[in-house]
């Protein structure tokens, strides 16, 4: 494969690992990150290892562990997965690595699919680990190899920060020849280098500080900052990511010329920024999220005296939340430099829409586990939640936080301590158990809470797109290997009432709660069906609902079960099943008059 | 506003489901098989199970995936509402080609919210842009799958598109599943149709 081709970007990211020759591949899913190892675990052939790590900390160890023995390595995820590896990520900077290692995390601007906004580039800063961030997705295929040879050179992994407008975004995409020569792997004892117990930390911390000079030199001059002086211009700009492109877009159409830096590295190129400054009057910093580049500018300038105006957030020309635009980056240019801007407000729009939130799916498994456990515990209830399809519950009242992942268990203990006196019901997705729900489990027998946790095992994560995990004996390739079995491994923990039921049966549900909700101390329900559309996707059909309408009494009872596929004929005043229906039956035994009932063939 | 920044800004809008990935998709390949340079935007994850969409298509373009406010030279909305909810990304005159056959979203059917007339709507965006509205479910009908909405409003589209119709044509082809090429290039023919002067 070489030439021009149009692809997704985490496509082309996906490719940059393969051009790059590399050994070792781990992740945990996460929008925006998904798609780069679900990409590589679906070539038919490859000449790497690739997995999905149980959540993010294992999953840089794994690849960590490769980069030890010499291999080239890749580790993914979103932002905030970065704070679930951030204990590994903090000593391996002082421990380094021998493979090159590159750590490929998606920030998620505006929380399009997150819990929060922040800004992988402080882990850079933090970490000192040096950080390479696209404009582009054929910056973000090329800047992979690169990322590699920069890795082995130092000895140290690269952090490679995507946003959701690289890693979501097409384009057509140059494409390079593969490396073919891979690097040879053999673990060599160094306990110096292997061990950080406090003797060898006390020795590389100053190692790697002392690198950062050499790093930040190299990186000035690598290419992936662009520096460009207009001599006739007294303003600049400096830009970094997708905001670089935006900024040149709005030059243009603001008709305006300035010196323009595009940051692509991070120890940022200060002698670039110098350069900039001597030349410029002003100069507005254009960034998405945190003023990373803007703080750091202003000390140049104030270490060097340069009496150039630097603009961006901390003085509120440019917002510090949400993703920008070509429209916000015009509004801060023509505020900066004083220049009138045609700002396009959207039209006020006088039509009264109606909101179009997500939904589960039609035949969600999930649907019918909240339903029956809202009948069973009632409204007066504490049901802590978690992240995953499930979350969309929090329109059916059956949300009532959502934390990060695997805080479901570990938070309804924390209420339960705390003396709350009503009943507590927690939800947790089958991944998302996995990912960090188990120590929240085995803390809250340990500790003795009287919770009830409702596992919804629907055989898959499916929110970031149906990634496979331990329990459904599917590796990230679809080999075939164990599964780990929900009820021997809570009851293995000390949890002593265990029982595994079907949601679509919902009176087996309803009698399974029941006796959870009496059962004193920690009690474990494992609501077991597959998601369907992963079921669909295996081929399993079921034969779709409809209502007879002789029968039906319009009590919209069955409109209120929320399922997407249910309609209410306002002129009729009956209830109908459109195309959506997939079948599940849920709302068959919902409705009180038997009116709904499976289309005859 | 339109600019020569790029040669077609295309806002494709539609509900999670529809198949409004596919579509811009299929503009994309085509556009880059012509030689252009394409930029495109996709909404993903918790957005698609049943929510709004928008996806932009920068044909042309070597910037950025997202169309600055108000200069969309043309908008494909695959549902009514959806295609007042982003009106504003397109450029007075701009041309708006638009299903006329809604998908109520649960806030309509649990009665929390009403839904508005889509004739109504159709009259609004006259107002001020191009409009091509017709039923486009009964158009998929017609050519024999619900689901292929998506190529009927392709097809209605492409006669504004600075694509070659053979360039698209072959793009269906080679990628709707084998089995549904009659179906789809079908509905691309229908589509297009109803654009066709
Ligand atoms: C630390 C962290 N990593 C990854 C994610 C992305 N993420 C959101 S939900 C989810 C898993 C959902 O799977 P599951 O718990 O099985 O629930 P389902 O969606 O299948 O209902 C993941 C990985 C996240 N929000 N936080
Ligand atoms: S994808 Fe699966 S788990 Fe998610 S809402 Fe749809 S049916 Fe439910
Ligand atoms: S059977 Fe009922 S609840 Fe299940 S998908 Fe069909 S309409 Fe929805």
């Amino acid at each position: 494969m070489s030439g021009r081709e149009y692809m997704l970007g985490n496509v082309a990211i996906a490719r940059g690992i393969v051009e790059g020759a590399v050994d070792v591949v781990s992740g945990y899913p996460g929008t925006p990150s998904s798609e780069i190892v679900d990409t590589l675990a679906s070539m038919k052939e490859r000449d790497f290892y690739i997995e999905w790590s149980v959540n993010e900390k294992v999953a840089m160890e794994v690849a960590a562990g490769a980069s030890m023995a010499g291999a080239r390595s890749v580790v993914t995820m979103k932002h905030v997965g970065l704070n679930v590896a951030a204990d590994p990520l903090m000593t391996l900077a002082y421990m380094g690595v021998k493979g090159g290692m590159v750590i490929i995390v998606a920030d998620d601007p505006s929380c399009h699919s997150s819990q929060n906004e922040q800004d992988s580039r402080r882990y850079s800063v933090f970490s000192q680990i040096p950080c390479l961030e696209p404009s582009t997705s054929q910056q973000a295929k090329d800047m992979i190899p690169y990322a590699f040879e920069l890795s082995e050179k130092y000895e140290i992994p690269v952090i490679f920060r995507s946003t959701t407008r690289i890693s979501h975004g097409k384009s057509d995409i140059e494409l390079a020849p593969i490396k073919q020569k891979k690097n040879e792997v053999k673990f060599e004892k160094n306990p110096d280098r292997w061990v950080m117990v406090p003797k060898n930390a006390r020795v590389r911390h100053p190692h790697l500080l002392s690198i950062q000079q050499d790093i930040r030199g190299e990186l000035e001059v690598s290419g992936w900052n662009e520096l460009s002086i207009e001599a006739e211009s007294t303003v600049g700009i400096i830009a970094c990511g997708t905001a670089a492109v935006y900024a040149k877009e709005a030059l243009d159409r603001l008709g305006i010329t300035a010196s323009f830096l595009k940051i692509g590295t991070y120890p940022i190129p200060e002698d670039s920024v110098r350069q900039l400054l001597a030349k410029t009057e002003q100069v507005i910093v254009i960034e998405e999220l945190e003023p990373v580049i803007e703080d750091q500018c202003k000390v140049i300038a104030r270490d060097v005296e340069f009496e150039t105006e630097i603009f961006g957030k901390t003085d509120g020309l440019l917002p510090r939340t949400g993703e920008f635009n070509v429209d916000i980056c015009i509004g801060g240019i023509a505020k900066a430099f004083g220049i009138d801007s045609c700002e396009c407000k959207p039209a006020k729009q006088d039509m009264e829409l109606p909101v179009r939130p997500p939904a589960m799916c039609a035949g969600c498994s999930h649907r019918g586990t909240f339903h029956v456990m809202k009948k069973v515990f009632g409204e007066d209830t504490v049901f802590p939640s978690d992240i995953g399809c499930y979350t969309l519950g929090i329109q059916h009242g059956t949300v009532d936080t959502t934390l990060c992942m695997g805080a479901s268990i570990s938070v309804a203990s924390g209420i339960y301590d705390a003396g709350e006196e009503k009943p507590i019901c927690c939800t947790i997705g089958d991944s998302t158990f996995f990912h960090t729900g188990i120590n929240s489990l085995m803390n809250a027998i340990y500790n003795k809470s009287d919770i009830t946790v409702l596992i919804l095992d629907n055989r898959i994560t499916a929110m970031t797109g149906h990634q496979p995990n331990p329990g459904m004996g599917k590796t990230a390739t679809r080999e075939p290997t164990v599964e780990v079995a929900f009820d021997k491994l809570c009851s293995a923990m000390g949890a002593e009432f265990v029982e595994v039921v079907d949601p679509y049966d919902m009176a087996a549900t309803e009698d399974v709660l029941e006796r959870a909700k009496a059962h004193e101390g920690v009690s474990v329900v494992i609501a077991k069906r597959a998601c369907v559309i992963s079921a669909a996707r295996g081929g399993i059909r079921y034969t779709p609902f409809m209502v007879d309408t002789d029968l039906c009494k319009g009590c919209r009872k069955c409109l209120k079960f929320g399922c997407p596929a249910i309609e209410f004929d306002e002129v009729s005043k009956k209830a109908s099943i459109n195309s959506m229906c997939s079948g599940c039956g849920l709302c068959a035994e919902i409705c009180t008059f038997n009116a709904i009932m499976e289309v005859k063939k | 506003m339109t600019s020569d920044l790029s040669n077609f800004d295309l806002v494709i809008a539609g509900v999670g489901g529809q198949g409004a990935v596919k579509v811009s998709d299929i503009i994309g390949k085509a556009a880059v098989s012509e030689g252009m340079d394409v930029r495109a935007a996709e909404t993903h994850g918790m957005a698609q199970r049943g929510g709004s969409v928008v996806n932009y298509v920068r044909l042309g373009c070597e910037l950025g995936s997202l169309i600055p406010c108000g200069s969309a030279h043309g908008m494909l909305s695959l549902e009514p509402v959806e295609a007042m909810r982003y009106i504003h990304d397109v450029a007075k005159d701009g041309i708006v080609v638009m299903n006329t056959s809604p998908i109520y979203p649960i806030t309509v059917t649990s009665g929390q919210c009403t839904y508005p007339d889509p004739q109504e709507i159709v009259a609004r965006l006259e107002k001020d842009y191009r409009v091509v509205a017709f039923d486009a479910v009964a158009l998929a009908r017609q050519a024999g799958n619900m689901k292929t909405l998506n190529v009927v409003m392709l097809g209605a589209i492409s006669s504004y598109l600075p694509i070659p119709v053979d360039t698209l044509v072959e793009c269906i082809r080679n990628m709707v599943p084998p089995k549904t090429i009659g179906t789809n290039l079908e509905a691309f023919r229908l589509g297009r149709e109803t654009t066709r002067q």
